[in-house]
């Protein structure tokens, strides 16, 4: 049976839909029942991604799985799926994490303003578009995921959040919609232009020749367009500050998802729609890219350090690690790119490891303050350690799946940008301090009174936050797997607008 | 000696203007003759019956071939029939929301606070004259886009603004406040319609024709002084600007949307949008296209002032039905964008958004009739807060509305802000599309504040409920709800029908 020809994405993200239907003919009360459709809802989209996984030819550079229907002609504006390595792994994250989440917060909806029955469509939508905006192929569809992304996490933050999450959500919401309509201009833009030089068409691969009939002018307006946008949604300094207030906010499983999936469609989209569709934009910002994306790095890096919040640490530590990846995928060169890629993964990996286990925590203390943690080592061993490894995987330590992909980036990076990778790599030494000091304050140490009854995970908690420990240990030790898909396309990318990896500076005998 | 012609009219194509006034005047012997209790039903169902029947009617002669009737004062084409549709759609579902007799005085004539306000009261009276003045009003609308003669336009802004002014003035709670909107619209109203006919008689001046087509011819024949058609533009502009409330001529807005029934508001504000940029797309496209470098700096200038000011100022407004009004002036300025853009696709676009708009328009003031207390409507926005909890359905379909205004993706609102905004950058003007975009990202912030207030406030108690909607009400919000949705998820059909119809007759 030839599964490519099933339409498998369209599956995947039909799915969660009919889920979403399903849960709205289940009665309010039954709750369980509810997380029961959720959960299954979940699992099966995730099988299929695997399926897709298995089935992905990792020789091919192109588009696969492609599927394309007229939505609105007129316009030019196709239905139009297709994904490369790239977007491969990035479904499979996401696909990955949603039942892990609806696992790990399977009491989450119950601080929120409306029932479980809301909470899990939100999800199920939401994890429609997460997989809609990774495998459009058309720059307008992909607009459509984009922006209409942003009305289930705006209500997941701000109806079942804590704190302060309506002004939380708020605060996301404008950020990404400013964002969202200057990327408006630049797609009218985009259409306009694509009309006037014979084709109008939104897709992608045609449109990856538009630059050559550009002026530069255009050219860079169009490019910052879409940059900003993206740079807002994966936050680079100076646009990052939503973040910490949104991911304090949202409940963690929210935050897992706002970090580890939709942050990420940020810096997808610059290497799918900035580095493809404006290569010489691209190159002409890339010293203030670069340096921004330093400043990133080193910037949340000395917050992370500084906060008391074991939430916005962790947001913190996202912003610098947002640094690290788009310096990968600016220092337009193969491994750079590669590299930017799997750090893309794993991020979302231990970011959510990270956060789950923070939220273990806080929900047993009822609080999020590192310094009203303790001593857990002692208390409840197996979440220490489980917040002991996540923490290692987030300041990239050899093993670790992290380690591969900074060490990665910060290559690619060097041999173009020795410079800004030498500042950089001082935001690893920086990670170390973020990362041990909490370490050490929550977990070591004497144990801080009102913590020594805390109960350890129970059997629900190890059998989420096991497959993530498991991803971030097995792919530090053998991240070719991972590496085989994107790598095709990473070549593609670079090579496709004529970016060429610098030839090395040291050869031999001369 | 000119031999006087009698005048040859096409009824056939005249018929969907002429079965609304039919049905307007057999309102009119309703209420001089039938029953009182007998009236409100009779009026509703006459009412409805006329604007389907013709629809039904401009459906029929959807296909006949563009052609100019009663000696070339009315232009038939597609562009004309798309936006007459338009028109009897959005007052189809705009008129349900009258059905619900709530909204209005009982006796107009009464003097506020008066015993006979008070025994009228008592005794259940109801203004069913409502009806057949909505008629006159849907009359003059469907004539205006299509008038091709400057006395058969003035003819028709003032056969549709006549009774608004009326309508306005007919609210059941705050009758003064309604009264001085009245008022204070039809002053306005008057003084605009003066600038209107001062353009008209410069326009006569310059080209020596009140056509639209000798306009045209003289446009083009220009051969040196064209300050008459500068002012004759600039003028005829004022009046037709007012009507769609563009800034610096939109002061009457927000009085009168406050003021008026919120059912009038609804009509008002959605169909008198789609008949005056109906005219205004006619005869600039059709008249002073070739003239465009004379005054599309100005008008660009307003339409970037409008978009800024309306986003702007409807930040600050504490009251819904003001909200929606400032919103409805930066609307204007994002439909100017159809009328600059001066292309096809501008006009596509523009059909197109003023459709969606329209509908979405009814349904949002289809909910705000539906927030009361023991003393009326609620339209103070803070007393909003924690509707979504009372009444998640409202609310979300008040939400719904919201983001269609706001224009997010899978809304008709952002099929239409993208076409129009396109529309205008292919005909060159990027400050269009980049002051659209950015007062777009403003007006965001006002209609997500709302959403913030319904869903994430807790309720207030003090006695704000949402009634359940009557059946037409709830016809109303259902329809305009699923019109704007589907129009966001797949607009093809629609798109592609307009595409291939609309276009102006010159």
């Amino acid at each position: 049976m030839n599964l490519a020809n099933m339409n498998l994405l369209t599956l995947s993200m039909l799915l969660p839909l009919l889920g979403t239907v399903a849960l709205a003919f289940t009665p309010k009360t039954s709750v369980l029942l509810t997380k029961q459709i959720a959960l299954a809802t979940t699992v099966l989209v995730a099988v299929v991604g695997i399926l897709m996984a298995i089935n992905f030819d990792f020789k091919s550079p192109g588009f696969q799985f492609v599927e394309s229907r007229p939505w609105v002609p007129a316009f030019g504006i196709n239905y139009a799926l297709g994904i490369d390595g790239i977007a491969l792994v990035l479904i499979l994250m996401s696909v990955l994490l949603t039942p892990i989440v609806v696992i790990a917060g399977w009491n989450e909806s119950e601080g929120g303003r409306w029932s479980a029955k809301t909470f899990y469509s939100l999800i199920l939508v939401l994890e429609t578009m997460m997989i809609g905006v990774f495998a459009s192929t058309d720059v307008f569809l992909f607009y459509v995921f984009f922006e209409a992304m942003l009305v289930p996490v705006y209500f997941l933050i701000g109806g079942f959040g804590s704190g302060e999450r309506a002004a939380a959500a708020v605060k996301f919401l404008l950020y990404s919609l400013f964002g969202g309509l200057l990327m408006l201009a630049s797609i009218i833009g985009i259409f306009v232009m694509s009309t006037r030089y014979g084709n109008r068409t939104f897709d992608i691969t045609t449109l990856a020749g538009l630059h050559t009939v550009l002026t530069p002018m255009m050219e860079n307006f169009l490019f910052l367009g879409f940059f900003i946008a993206f740079a807002i949604k994966a936050p680079l300094w100076p646009m990052h500050t939503w973040l910490p207030d949104a991911a304090k906010s949202a409940t963690p499983g929210t935050s897992v998802l706002l970090l580890g999936v939709l942050d990420k469609v940020g810096t997808f989209g610059m290497i799918r729609y900035c580095l493809t569709l404006f290569p010489e934009a691209s190159k002409t910002f890339t010293p203030l890219i670069i340096t921004l994306a330093v400043i990133s790095i080193l910037y949340g890096a000395f917050l992370a350090i500084g906060a008391k919040d074991i939430k916005r640490l962790i947001a913190y530590t996202s912003i610098s690690h947002f640094g690290f990846i788009t310096m990968g995928i600016f220092a337009m060169t193969t491994q750079g790119l590669s590299g930017a890629t799997l750090y893309m993964f794993n991020h979302g990996f231990s970011t959510a490891a990270l956060f789950l286990v923070a939220g273990f925590m806080i929900s047993r203390r009822n609080s999020s303050t590192i310094a009203d943690f303790g001593g857990l080592q002692r208390v409840t061993p197996i979440m220490a350690w489980s917040f002991f490894i996540a923490g290692m995987s987030s300041l990239a330590l050899p093993g670790l799946s992290s380690f591969v992909s900074e060490f990665l980036v910060l290559v690619g990076t060097f041999t173009r940008y020795p410079v800004a990778a030498v500042i950089a790599t001082f935001g690893i030494v920086l990670a170390a301090l973020y990362i041990l000091i909490p370490v050490q304050r929550a977990l070591h140490g004497p144990t801080t009174p009102g913590n020594e009854n805390l109960t350890d995970l129970n059997l629900r908690e190890k059998v989420a936050i096991a497959p993530v420990i498991a991803i971030i240990v097995v792919l530090g030790f053998y991240p070719s797997p991972i590496l085989n898909i994107i790598n095709p396309a990473a070549t593609t990318v670079i090579s496709q607008q004529g970016f060429t990896d610098p030839a090395p500076t040291i050869s031999e005998g001369k | 000696m000119i031999d006087f012609v009698s005048p040859t009219l096409e009824y056939a194509l005249l018929a969907p203007m002429l079965i609304v006034l039919a049905g307007a005047l057999i309102g009119v012997l309703i209420e001089a003759f039938a029953p009182r209790s007998a009236r409100a039903s009779s009026q509703l169902f006459i009412t409805l019956a006329t604007l389907a029947i013709s629809l039904a009617s401009l459906i029929r002669v959807r296909n006949s071939a563009s052609t100019t009737a009663a000696m070339e004062s009315v232009t038939f084409d597609g562009a004309g029939m798309l936006l007459q549709a338009s028109i009897l759609v959005i007052s189809i579902i705009a008129v349900l929301l009258l059905a619900d007799q709530e909204n209005f005085t009982a006796l107009a004539s009464t003097l506020p606070g008066s015993d006979e306000e008070r025994t009228s009261l008592q005794k259940d009276l109801r203004v069913t004259e409502i009806y057949p003045l909505t008629l006159f009003a849907v009359a003059g609308m469907l004539l205006f886009p299509l008038a091709t003669d400057l006395i058969t336009l003035f003819v028709a802004l003032e056969m549709l603004s006549l009774p608004l002014y009326l309508l306005a003035g007919l609210s059941r709670r705050r009758r003064l406040m309604s009264q001085e909107a009245a008022l204070k619209y039809f002053l306005l109203g008057a003084f605009s319609s003066a600038f209107f006919l001062m353009g008209v008689a410069y326009l006569y001046g310059y080209s020596a024709s009140t056509t639209f087509a000798g306009i045209h011819a003289a446009v083009i024949g220009s051969t040196g002084n064209d300050i008459y058609l500068l002012l004759g533009i600039a003028f005829l502009s004022i009046g037709l600007l007012f009507k769609v409330g563009a800034v610096p001529f939109h002061a009457w807005s927000p009085d009168v949307y406050q003021g008026a029934p919120t059912a009038v508001t609804a009509f008002m504000a959605a169909a008198t949008k789609v008949a005056a940029f109906g005219a205004m797309l006619r005869i600039f496209y059709v008249s002073f296209a070739e003239a465009y470098w004379q005054w599309r700096p100005a008008l660009i200038a307003i339409a970037l002032i409008t978009m800024v000011f309306g986003s702007l100022v409807a930040i600050a407004q504490r009251d819904v039905k003001r909200m929606l009004a400032y919103s409805s002036i930066a609307h204007a300025g994002f439909l100017l964008s159809g009328v600059i853009a001066l292309n096809k696709t501008g006009l596509d676009a523009s059909i197109f958004y003023l459709f969606a708009y329209g509908v979405a328009t009814v349904g949002a003031f289809g909910v705000v009739t539906l927030v009361r207390d023991s003393a009326g409507e609620v339209t103070d926005l803070n007393r909003w807060s924690g509707l979504g909890k009372r009444s998640p359905w409202v609310a979300t379909a008040f939400a719904g509305f919201l983001l269609a205004f706001a224009g997010i993706p899978l809304t008709s609102g952002f099929i239409g802000k993208f076409s129009i905004f396109s529309a205008a950058y292919e005909s060159g003007s990027t400050a269009i599309l980049i002051t659209g975009v950015l007062s777009s990202a403003i007006a965001a912030f006002f209609y997500i504040r709302v959403i913030v207030l319904m869903f994430f406030k807790d309720p207030v108690e003090d006695g704000t409920s949402v009634v359940i909607p009557s059946i037409y009400t709830q016809i109303t919000i259902v329809v305009s709800a699923v019109v704007t949705f589907a129009l966001g998820i797949y607009p093809t059909p629609l798109i592609d029908f307009i595409q291939s119809t609309a276009s102006f007759l010159r």
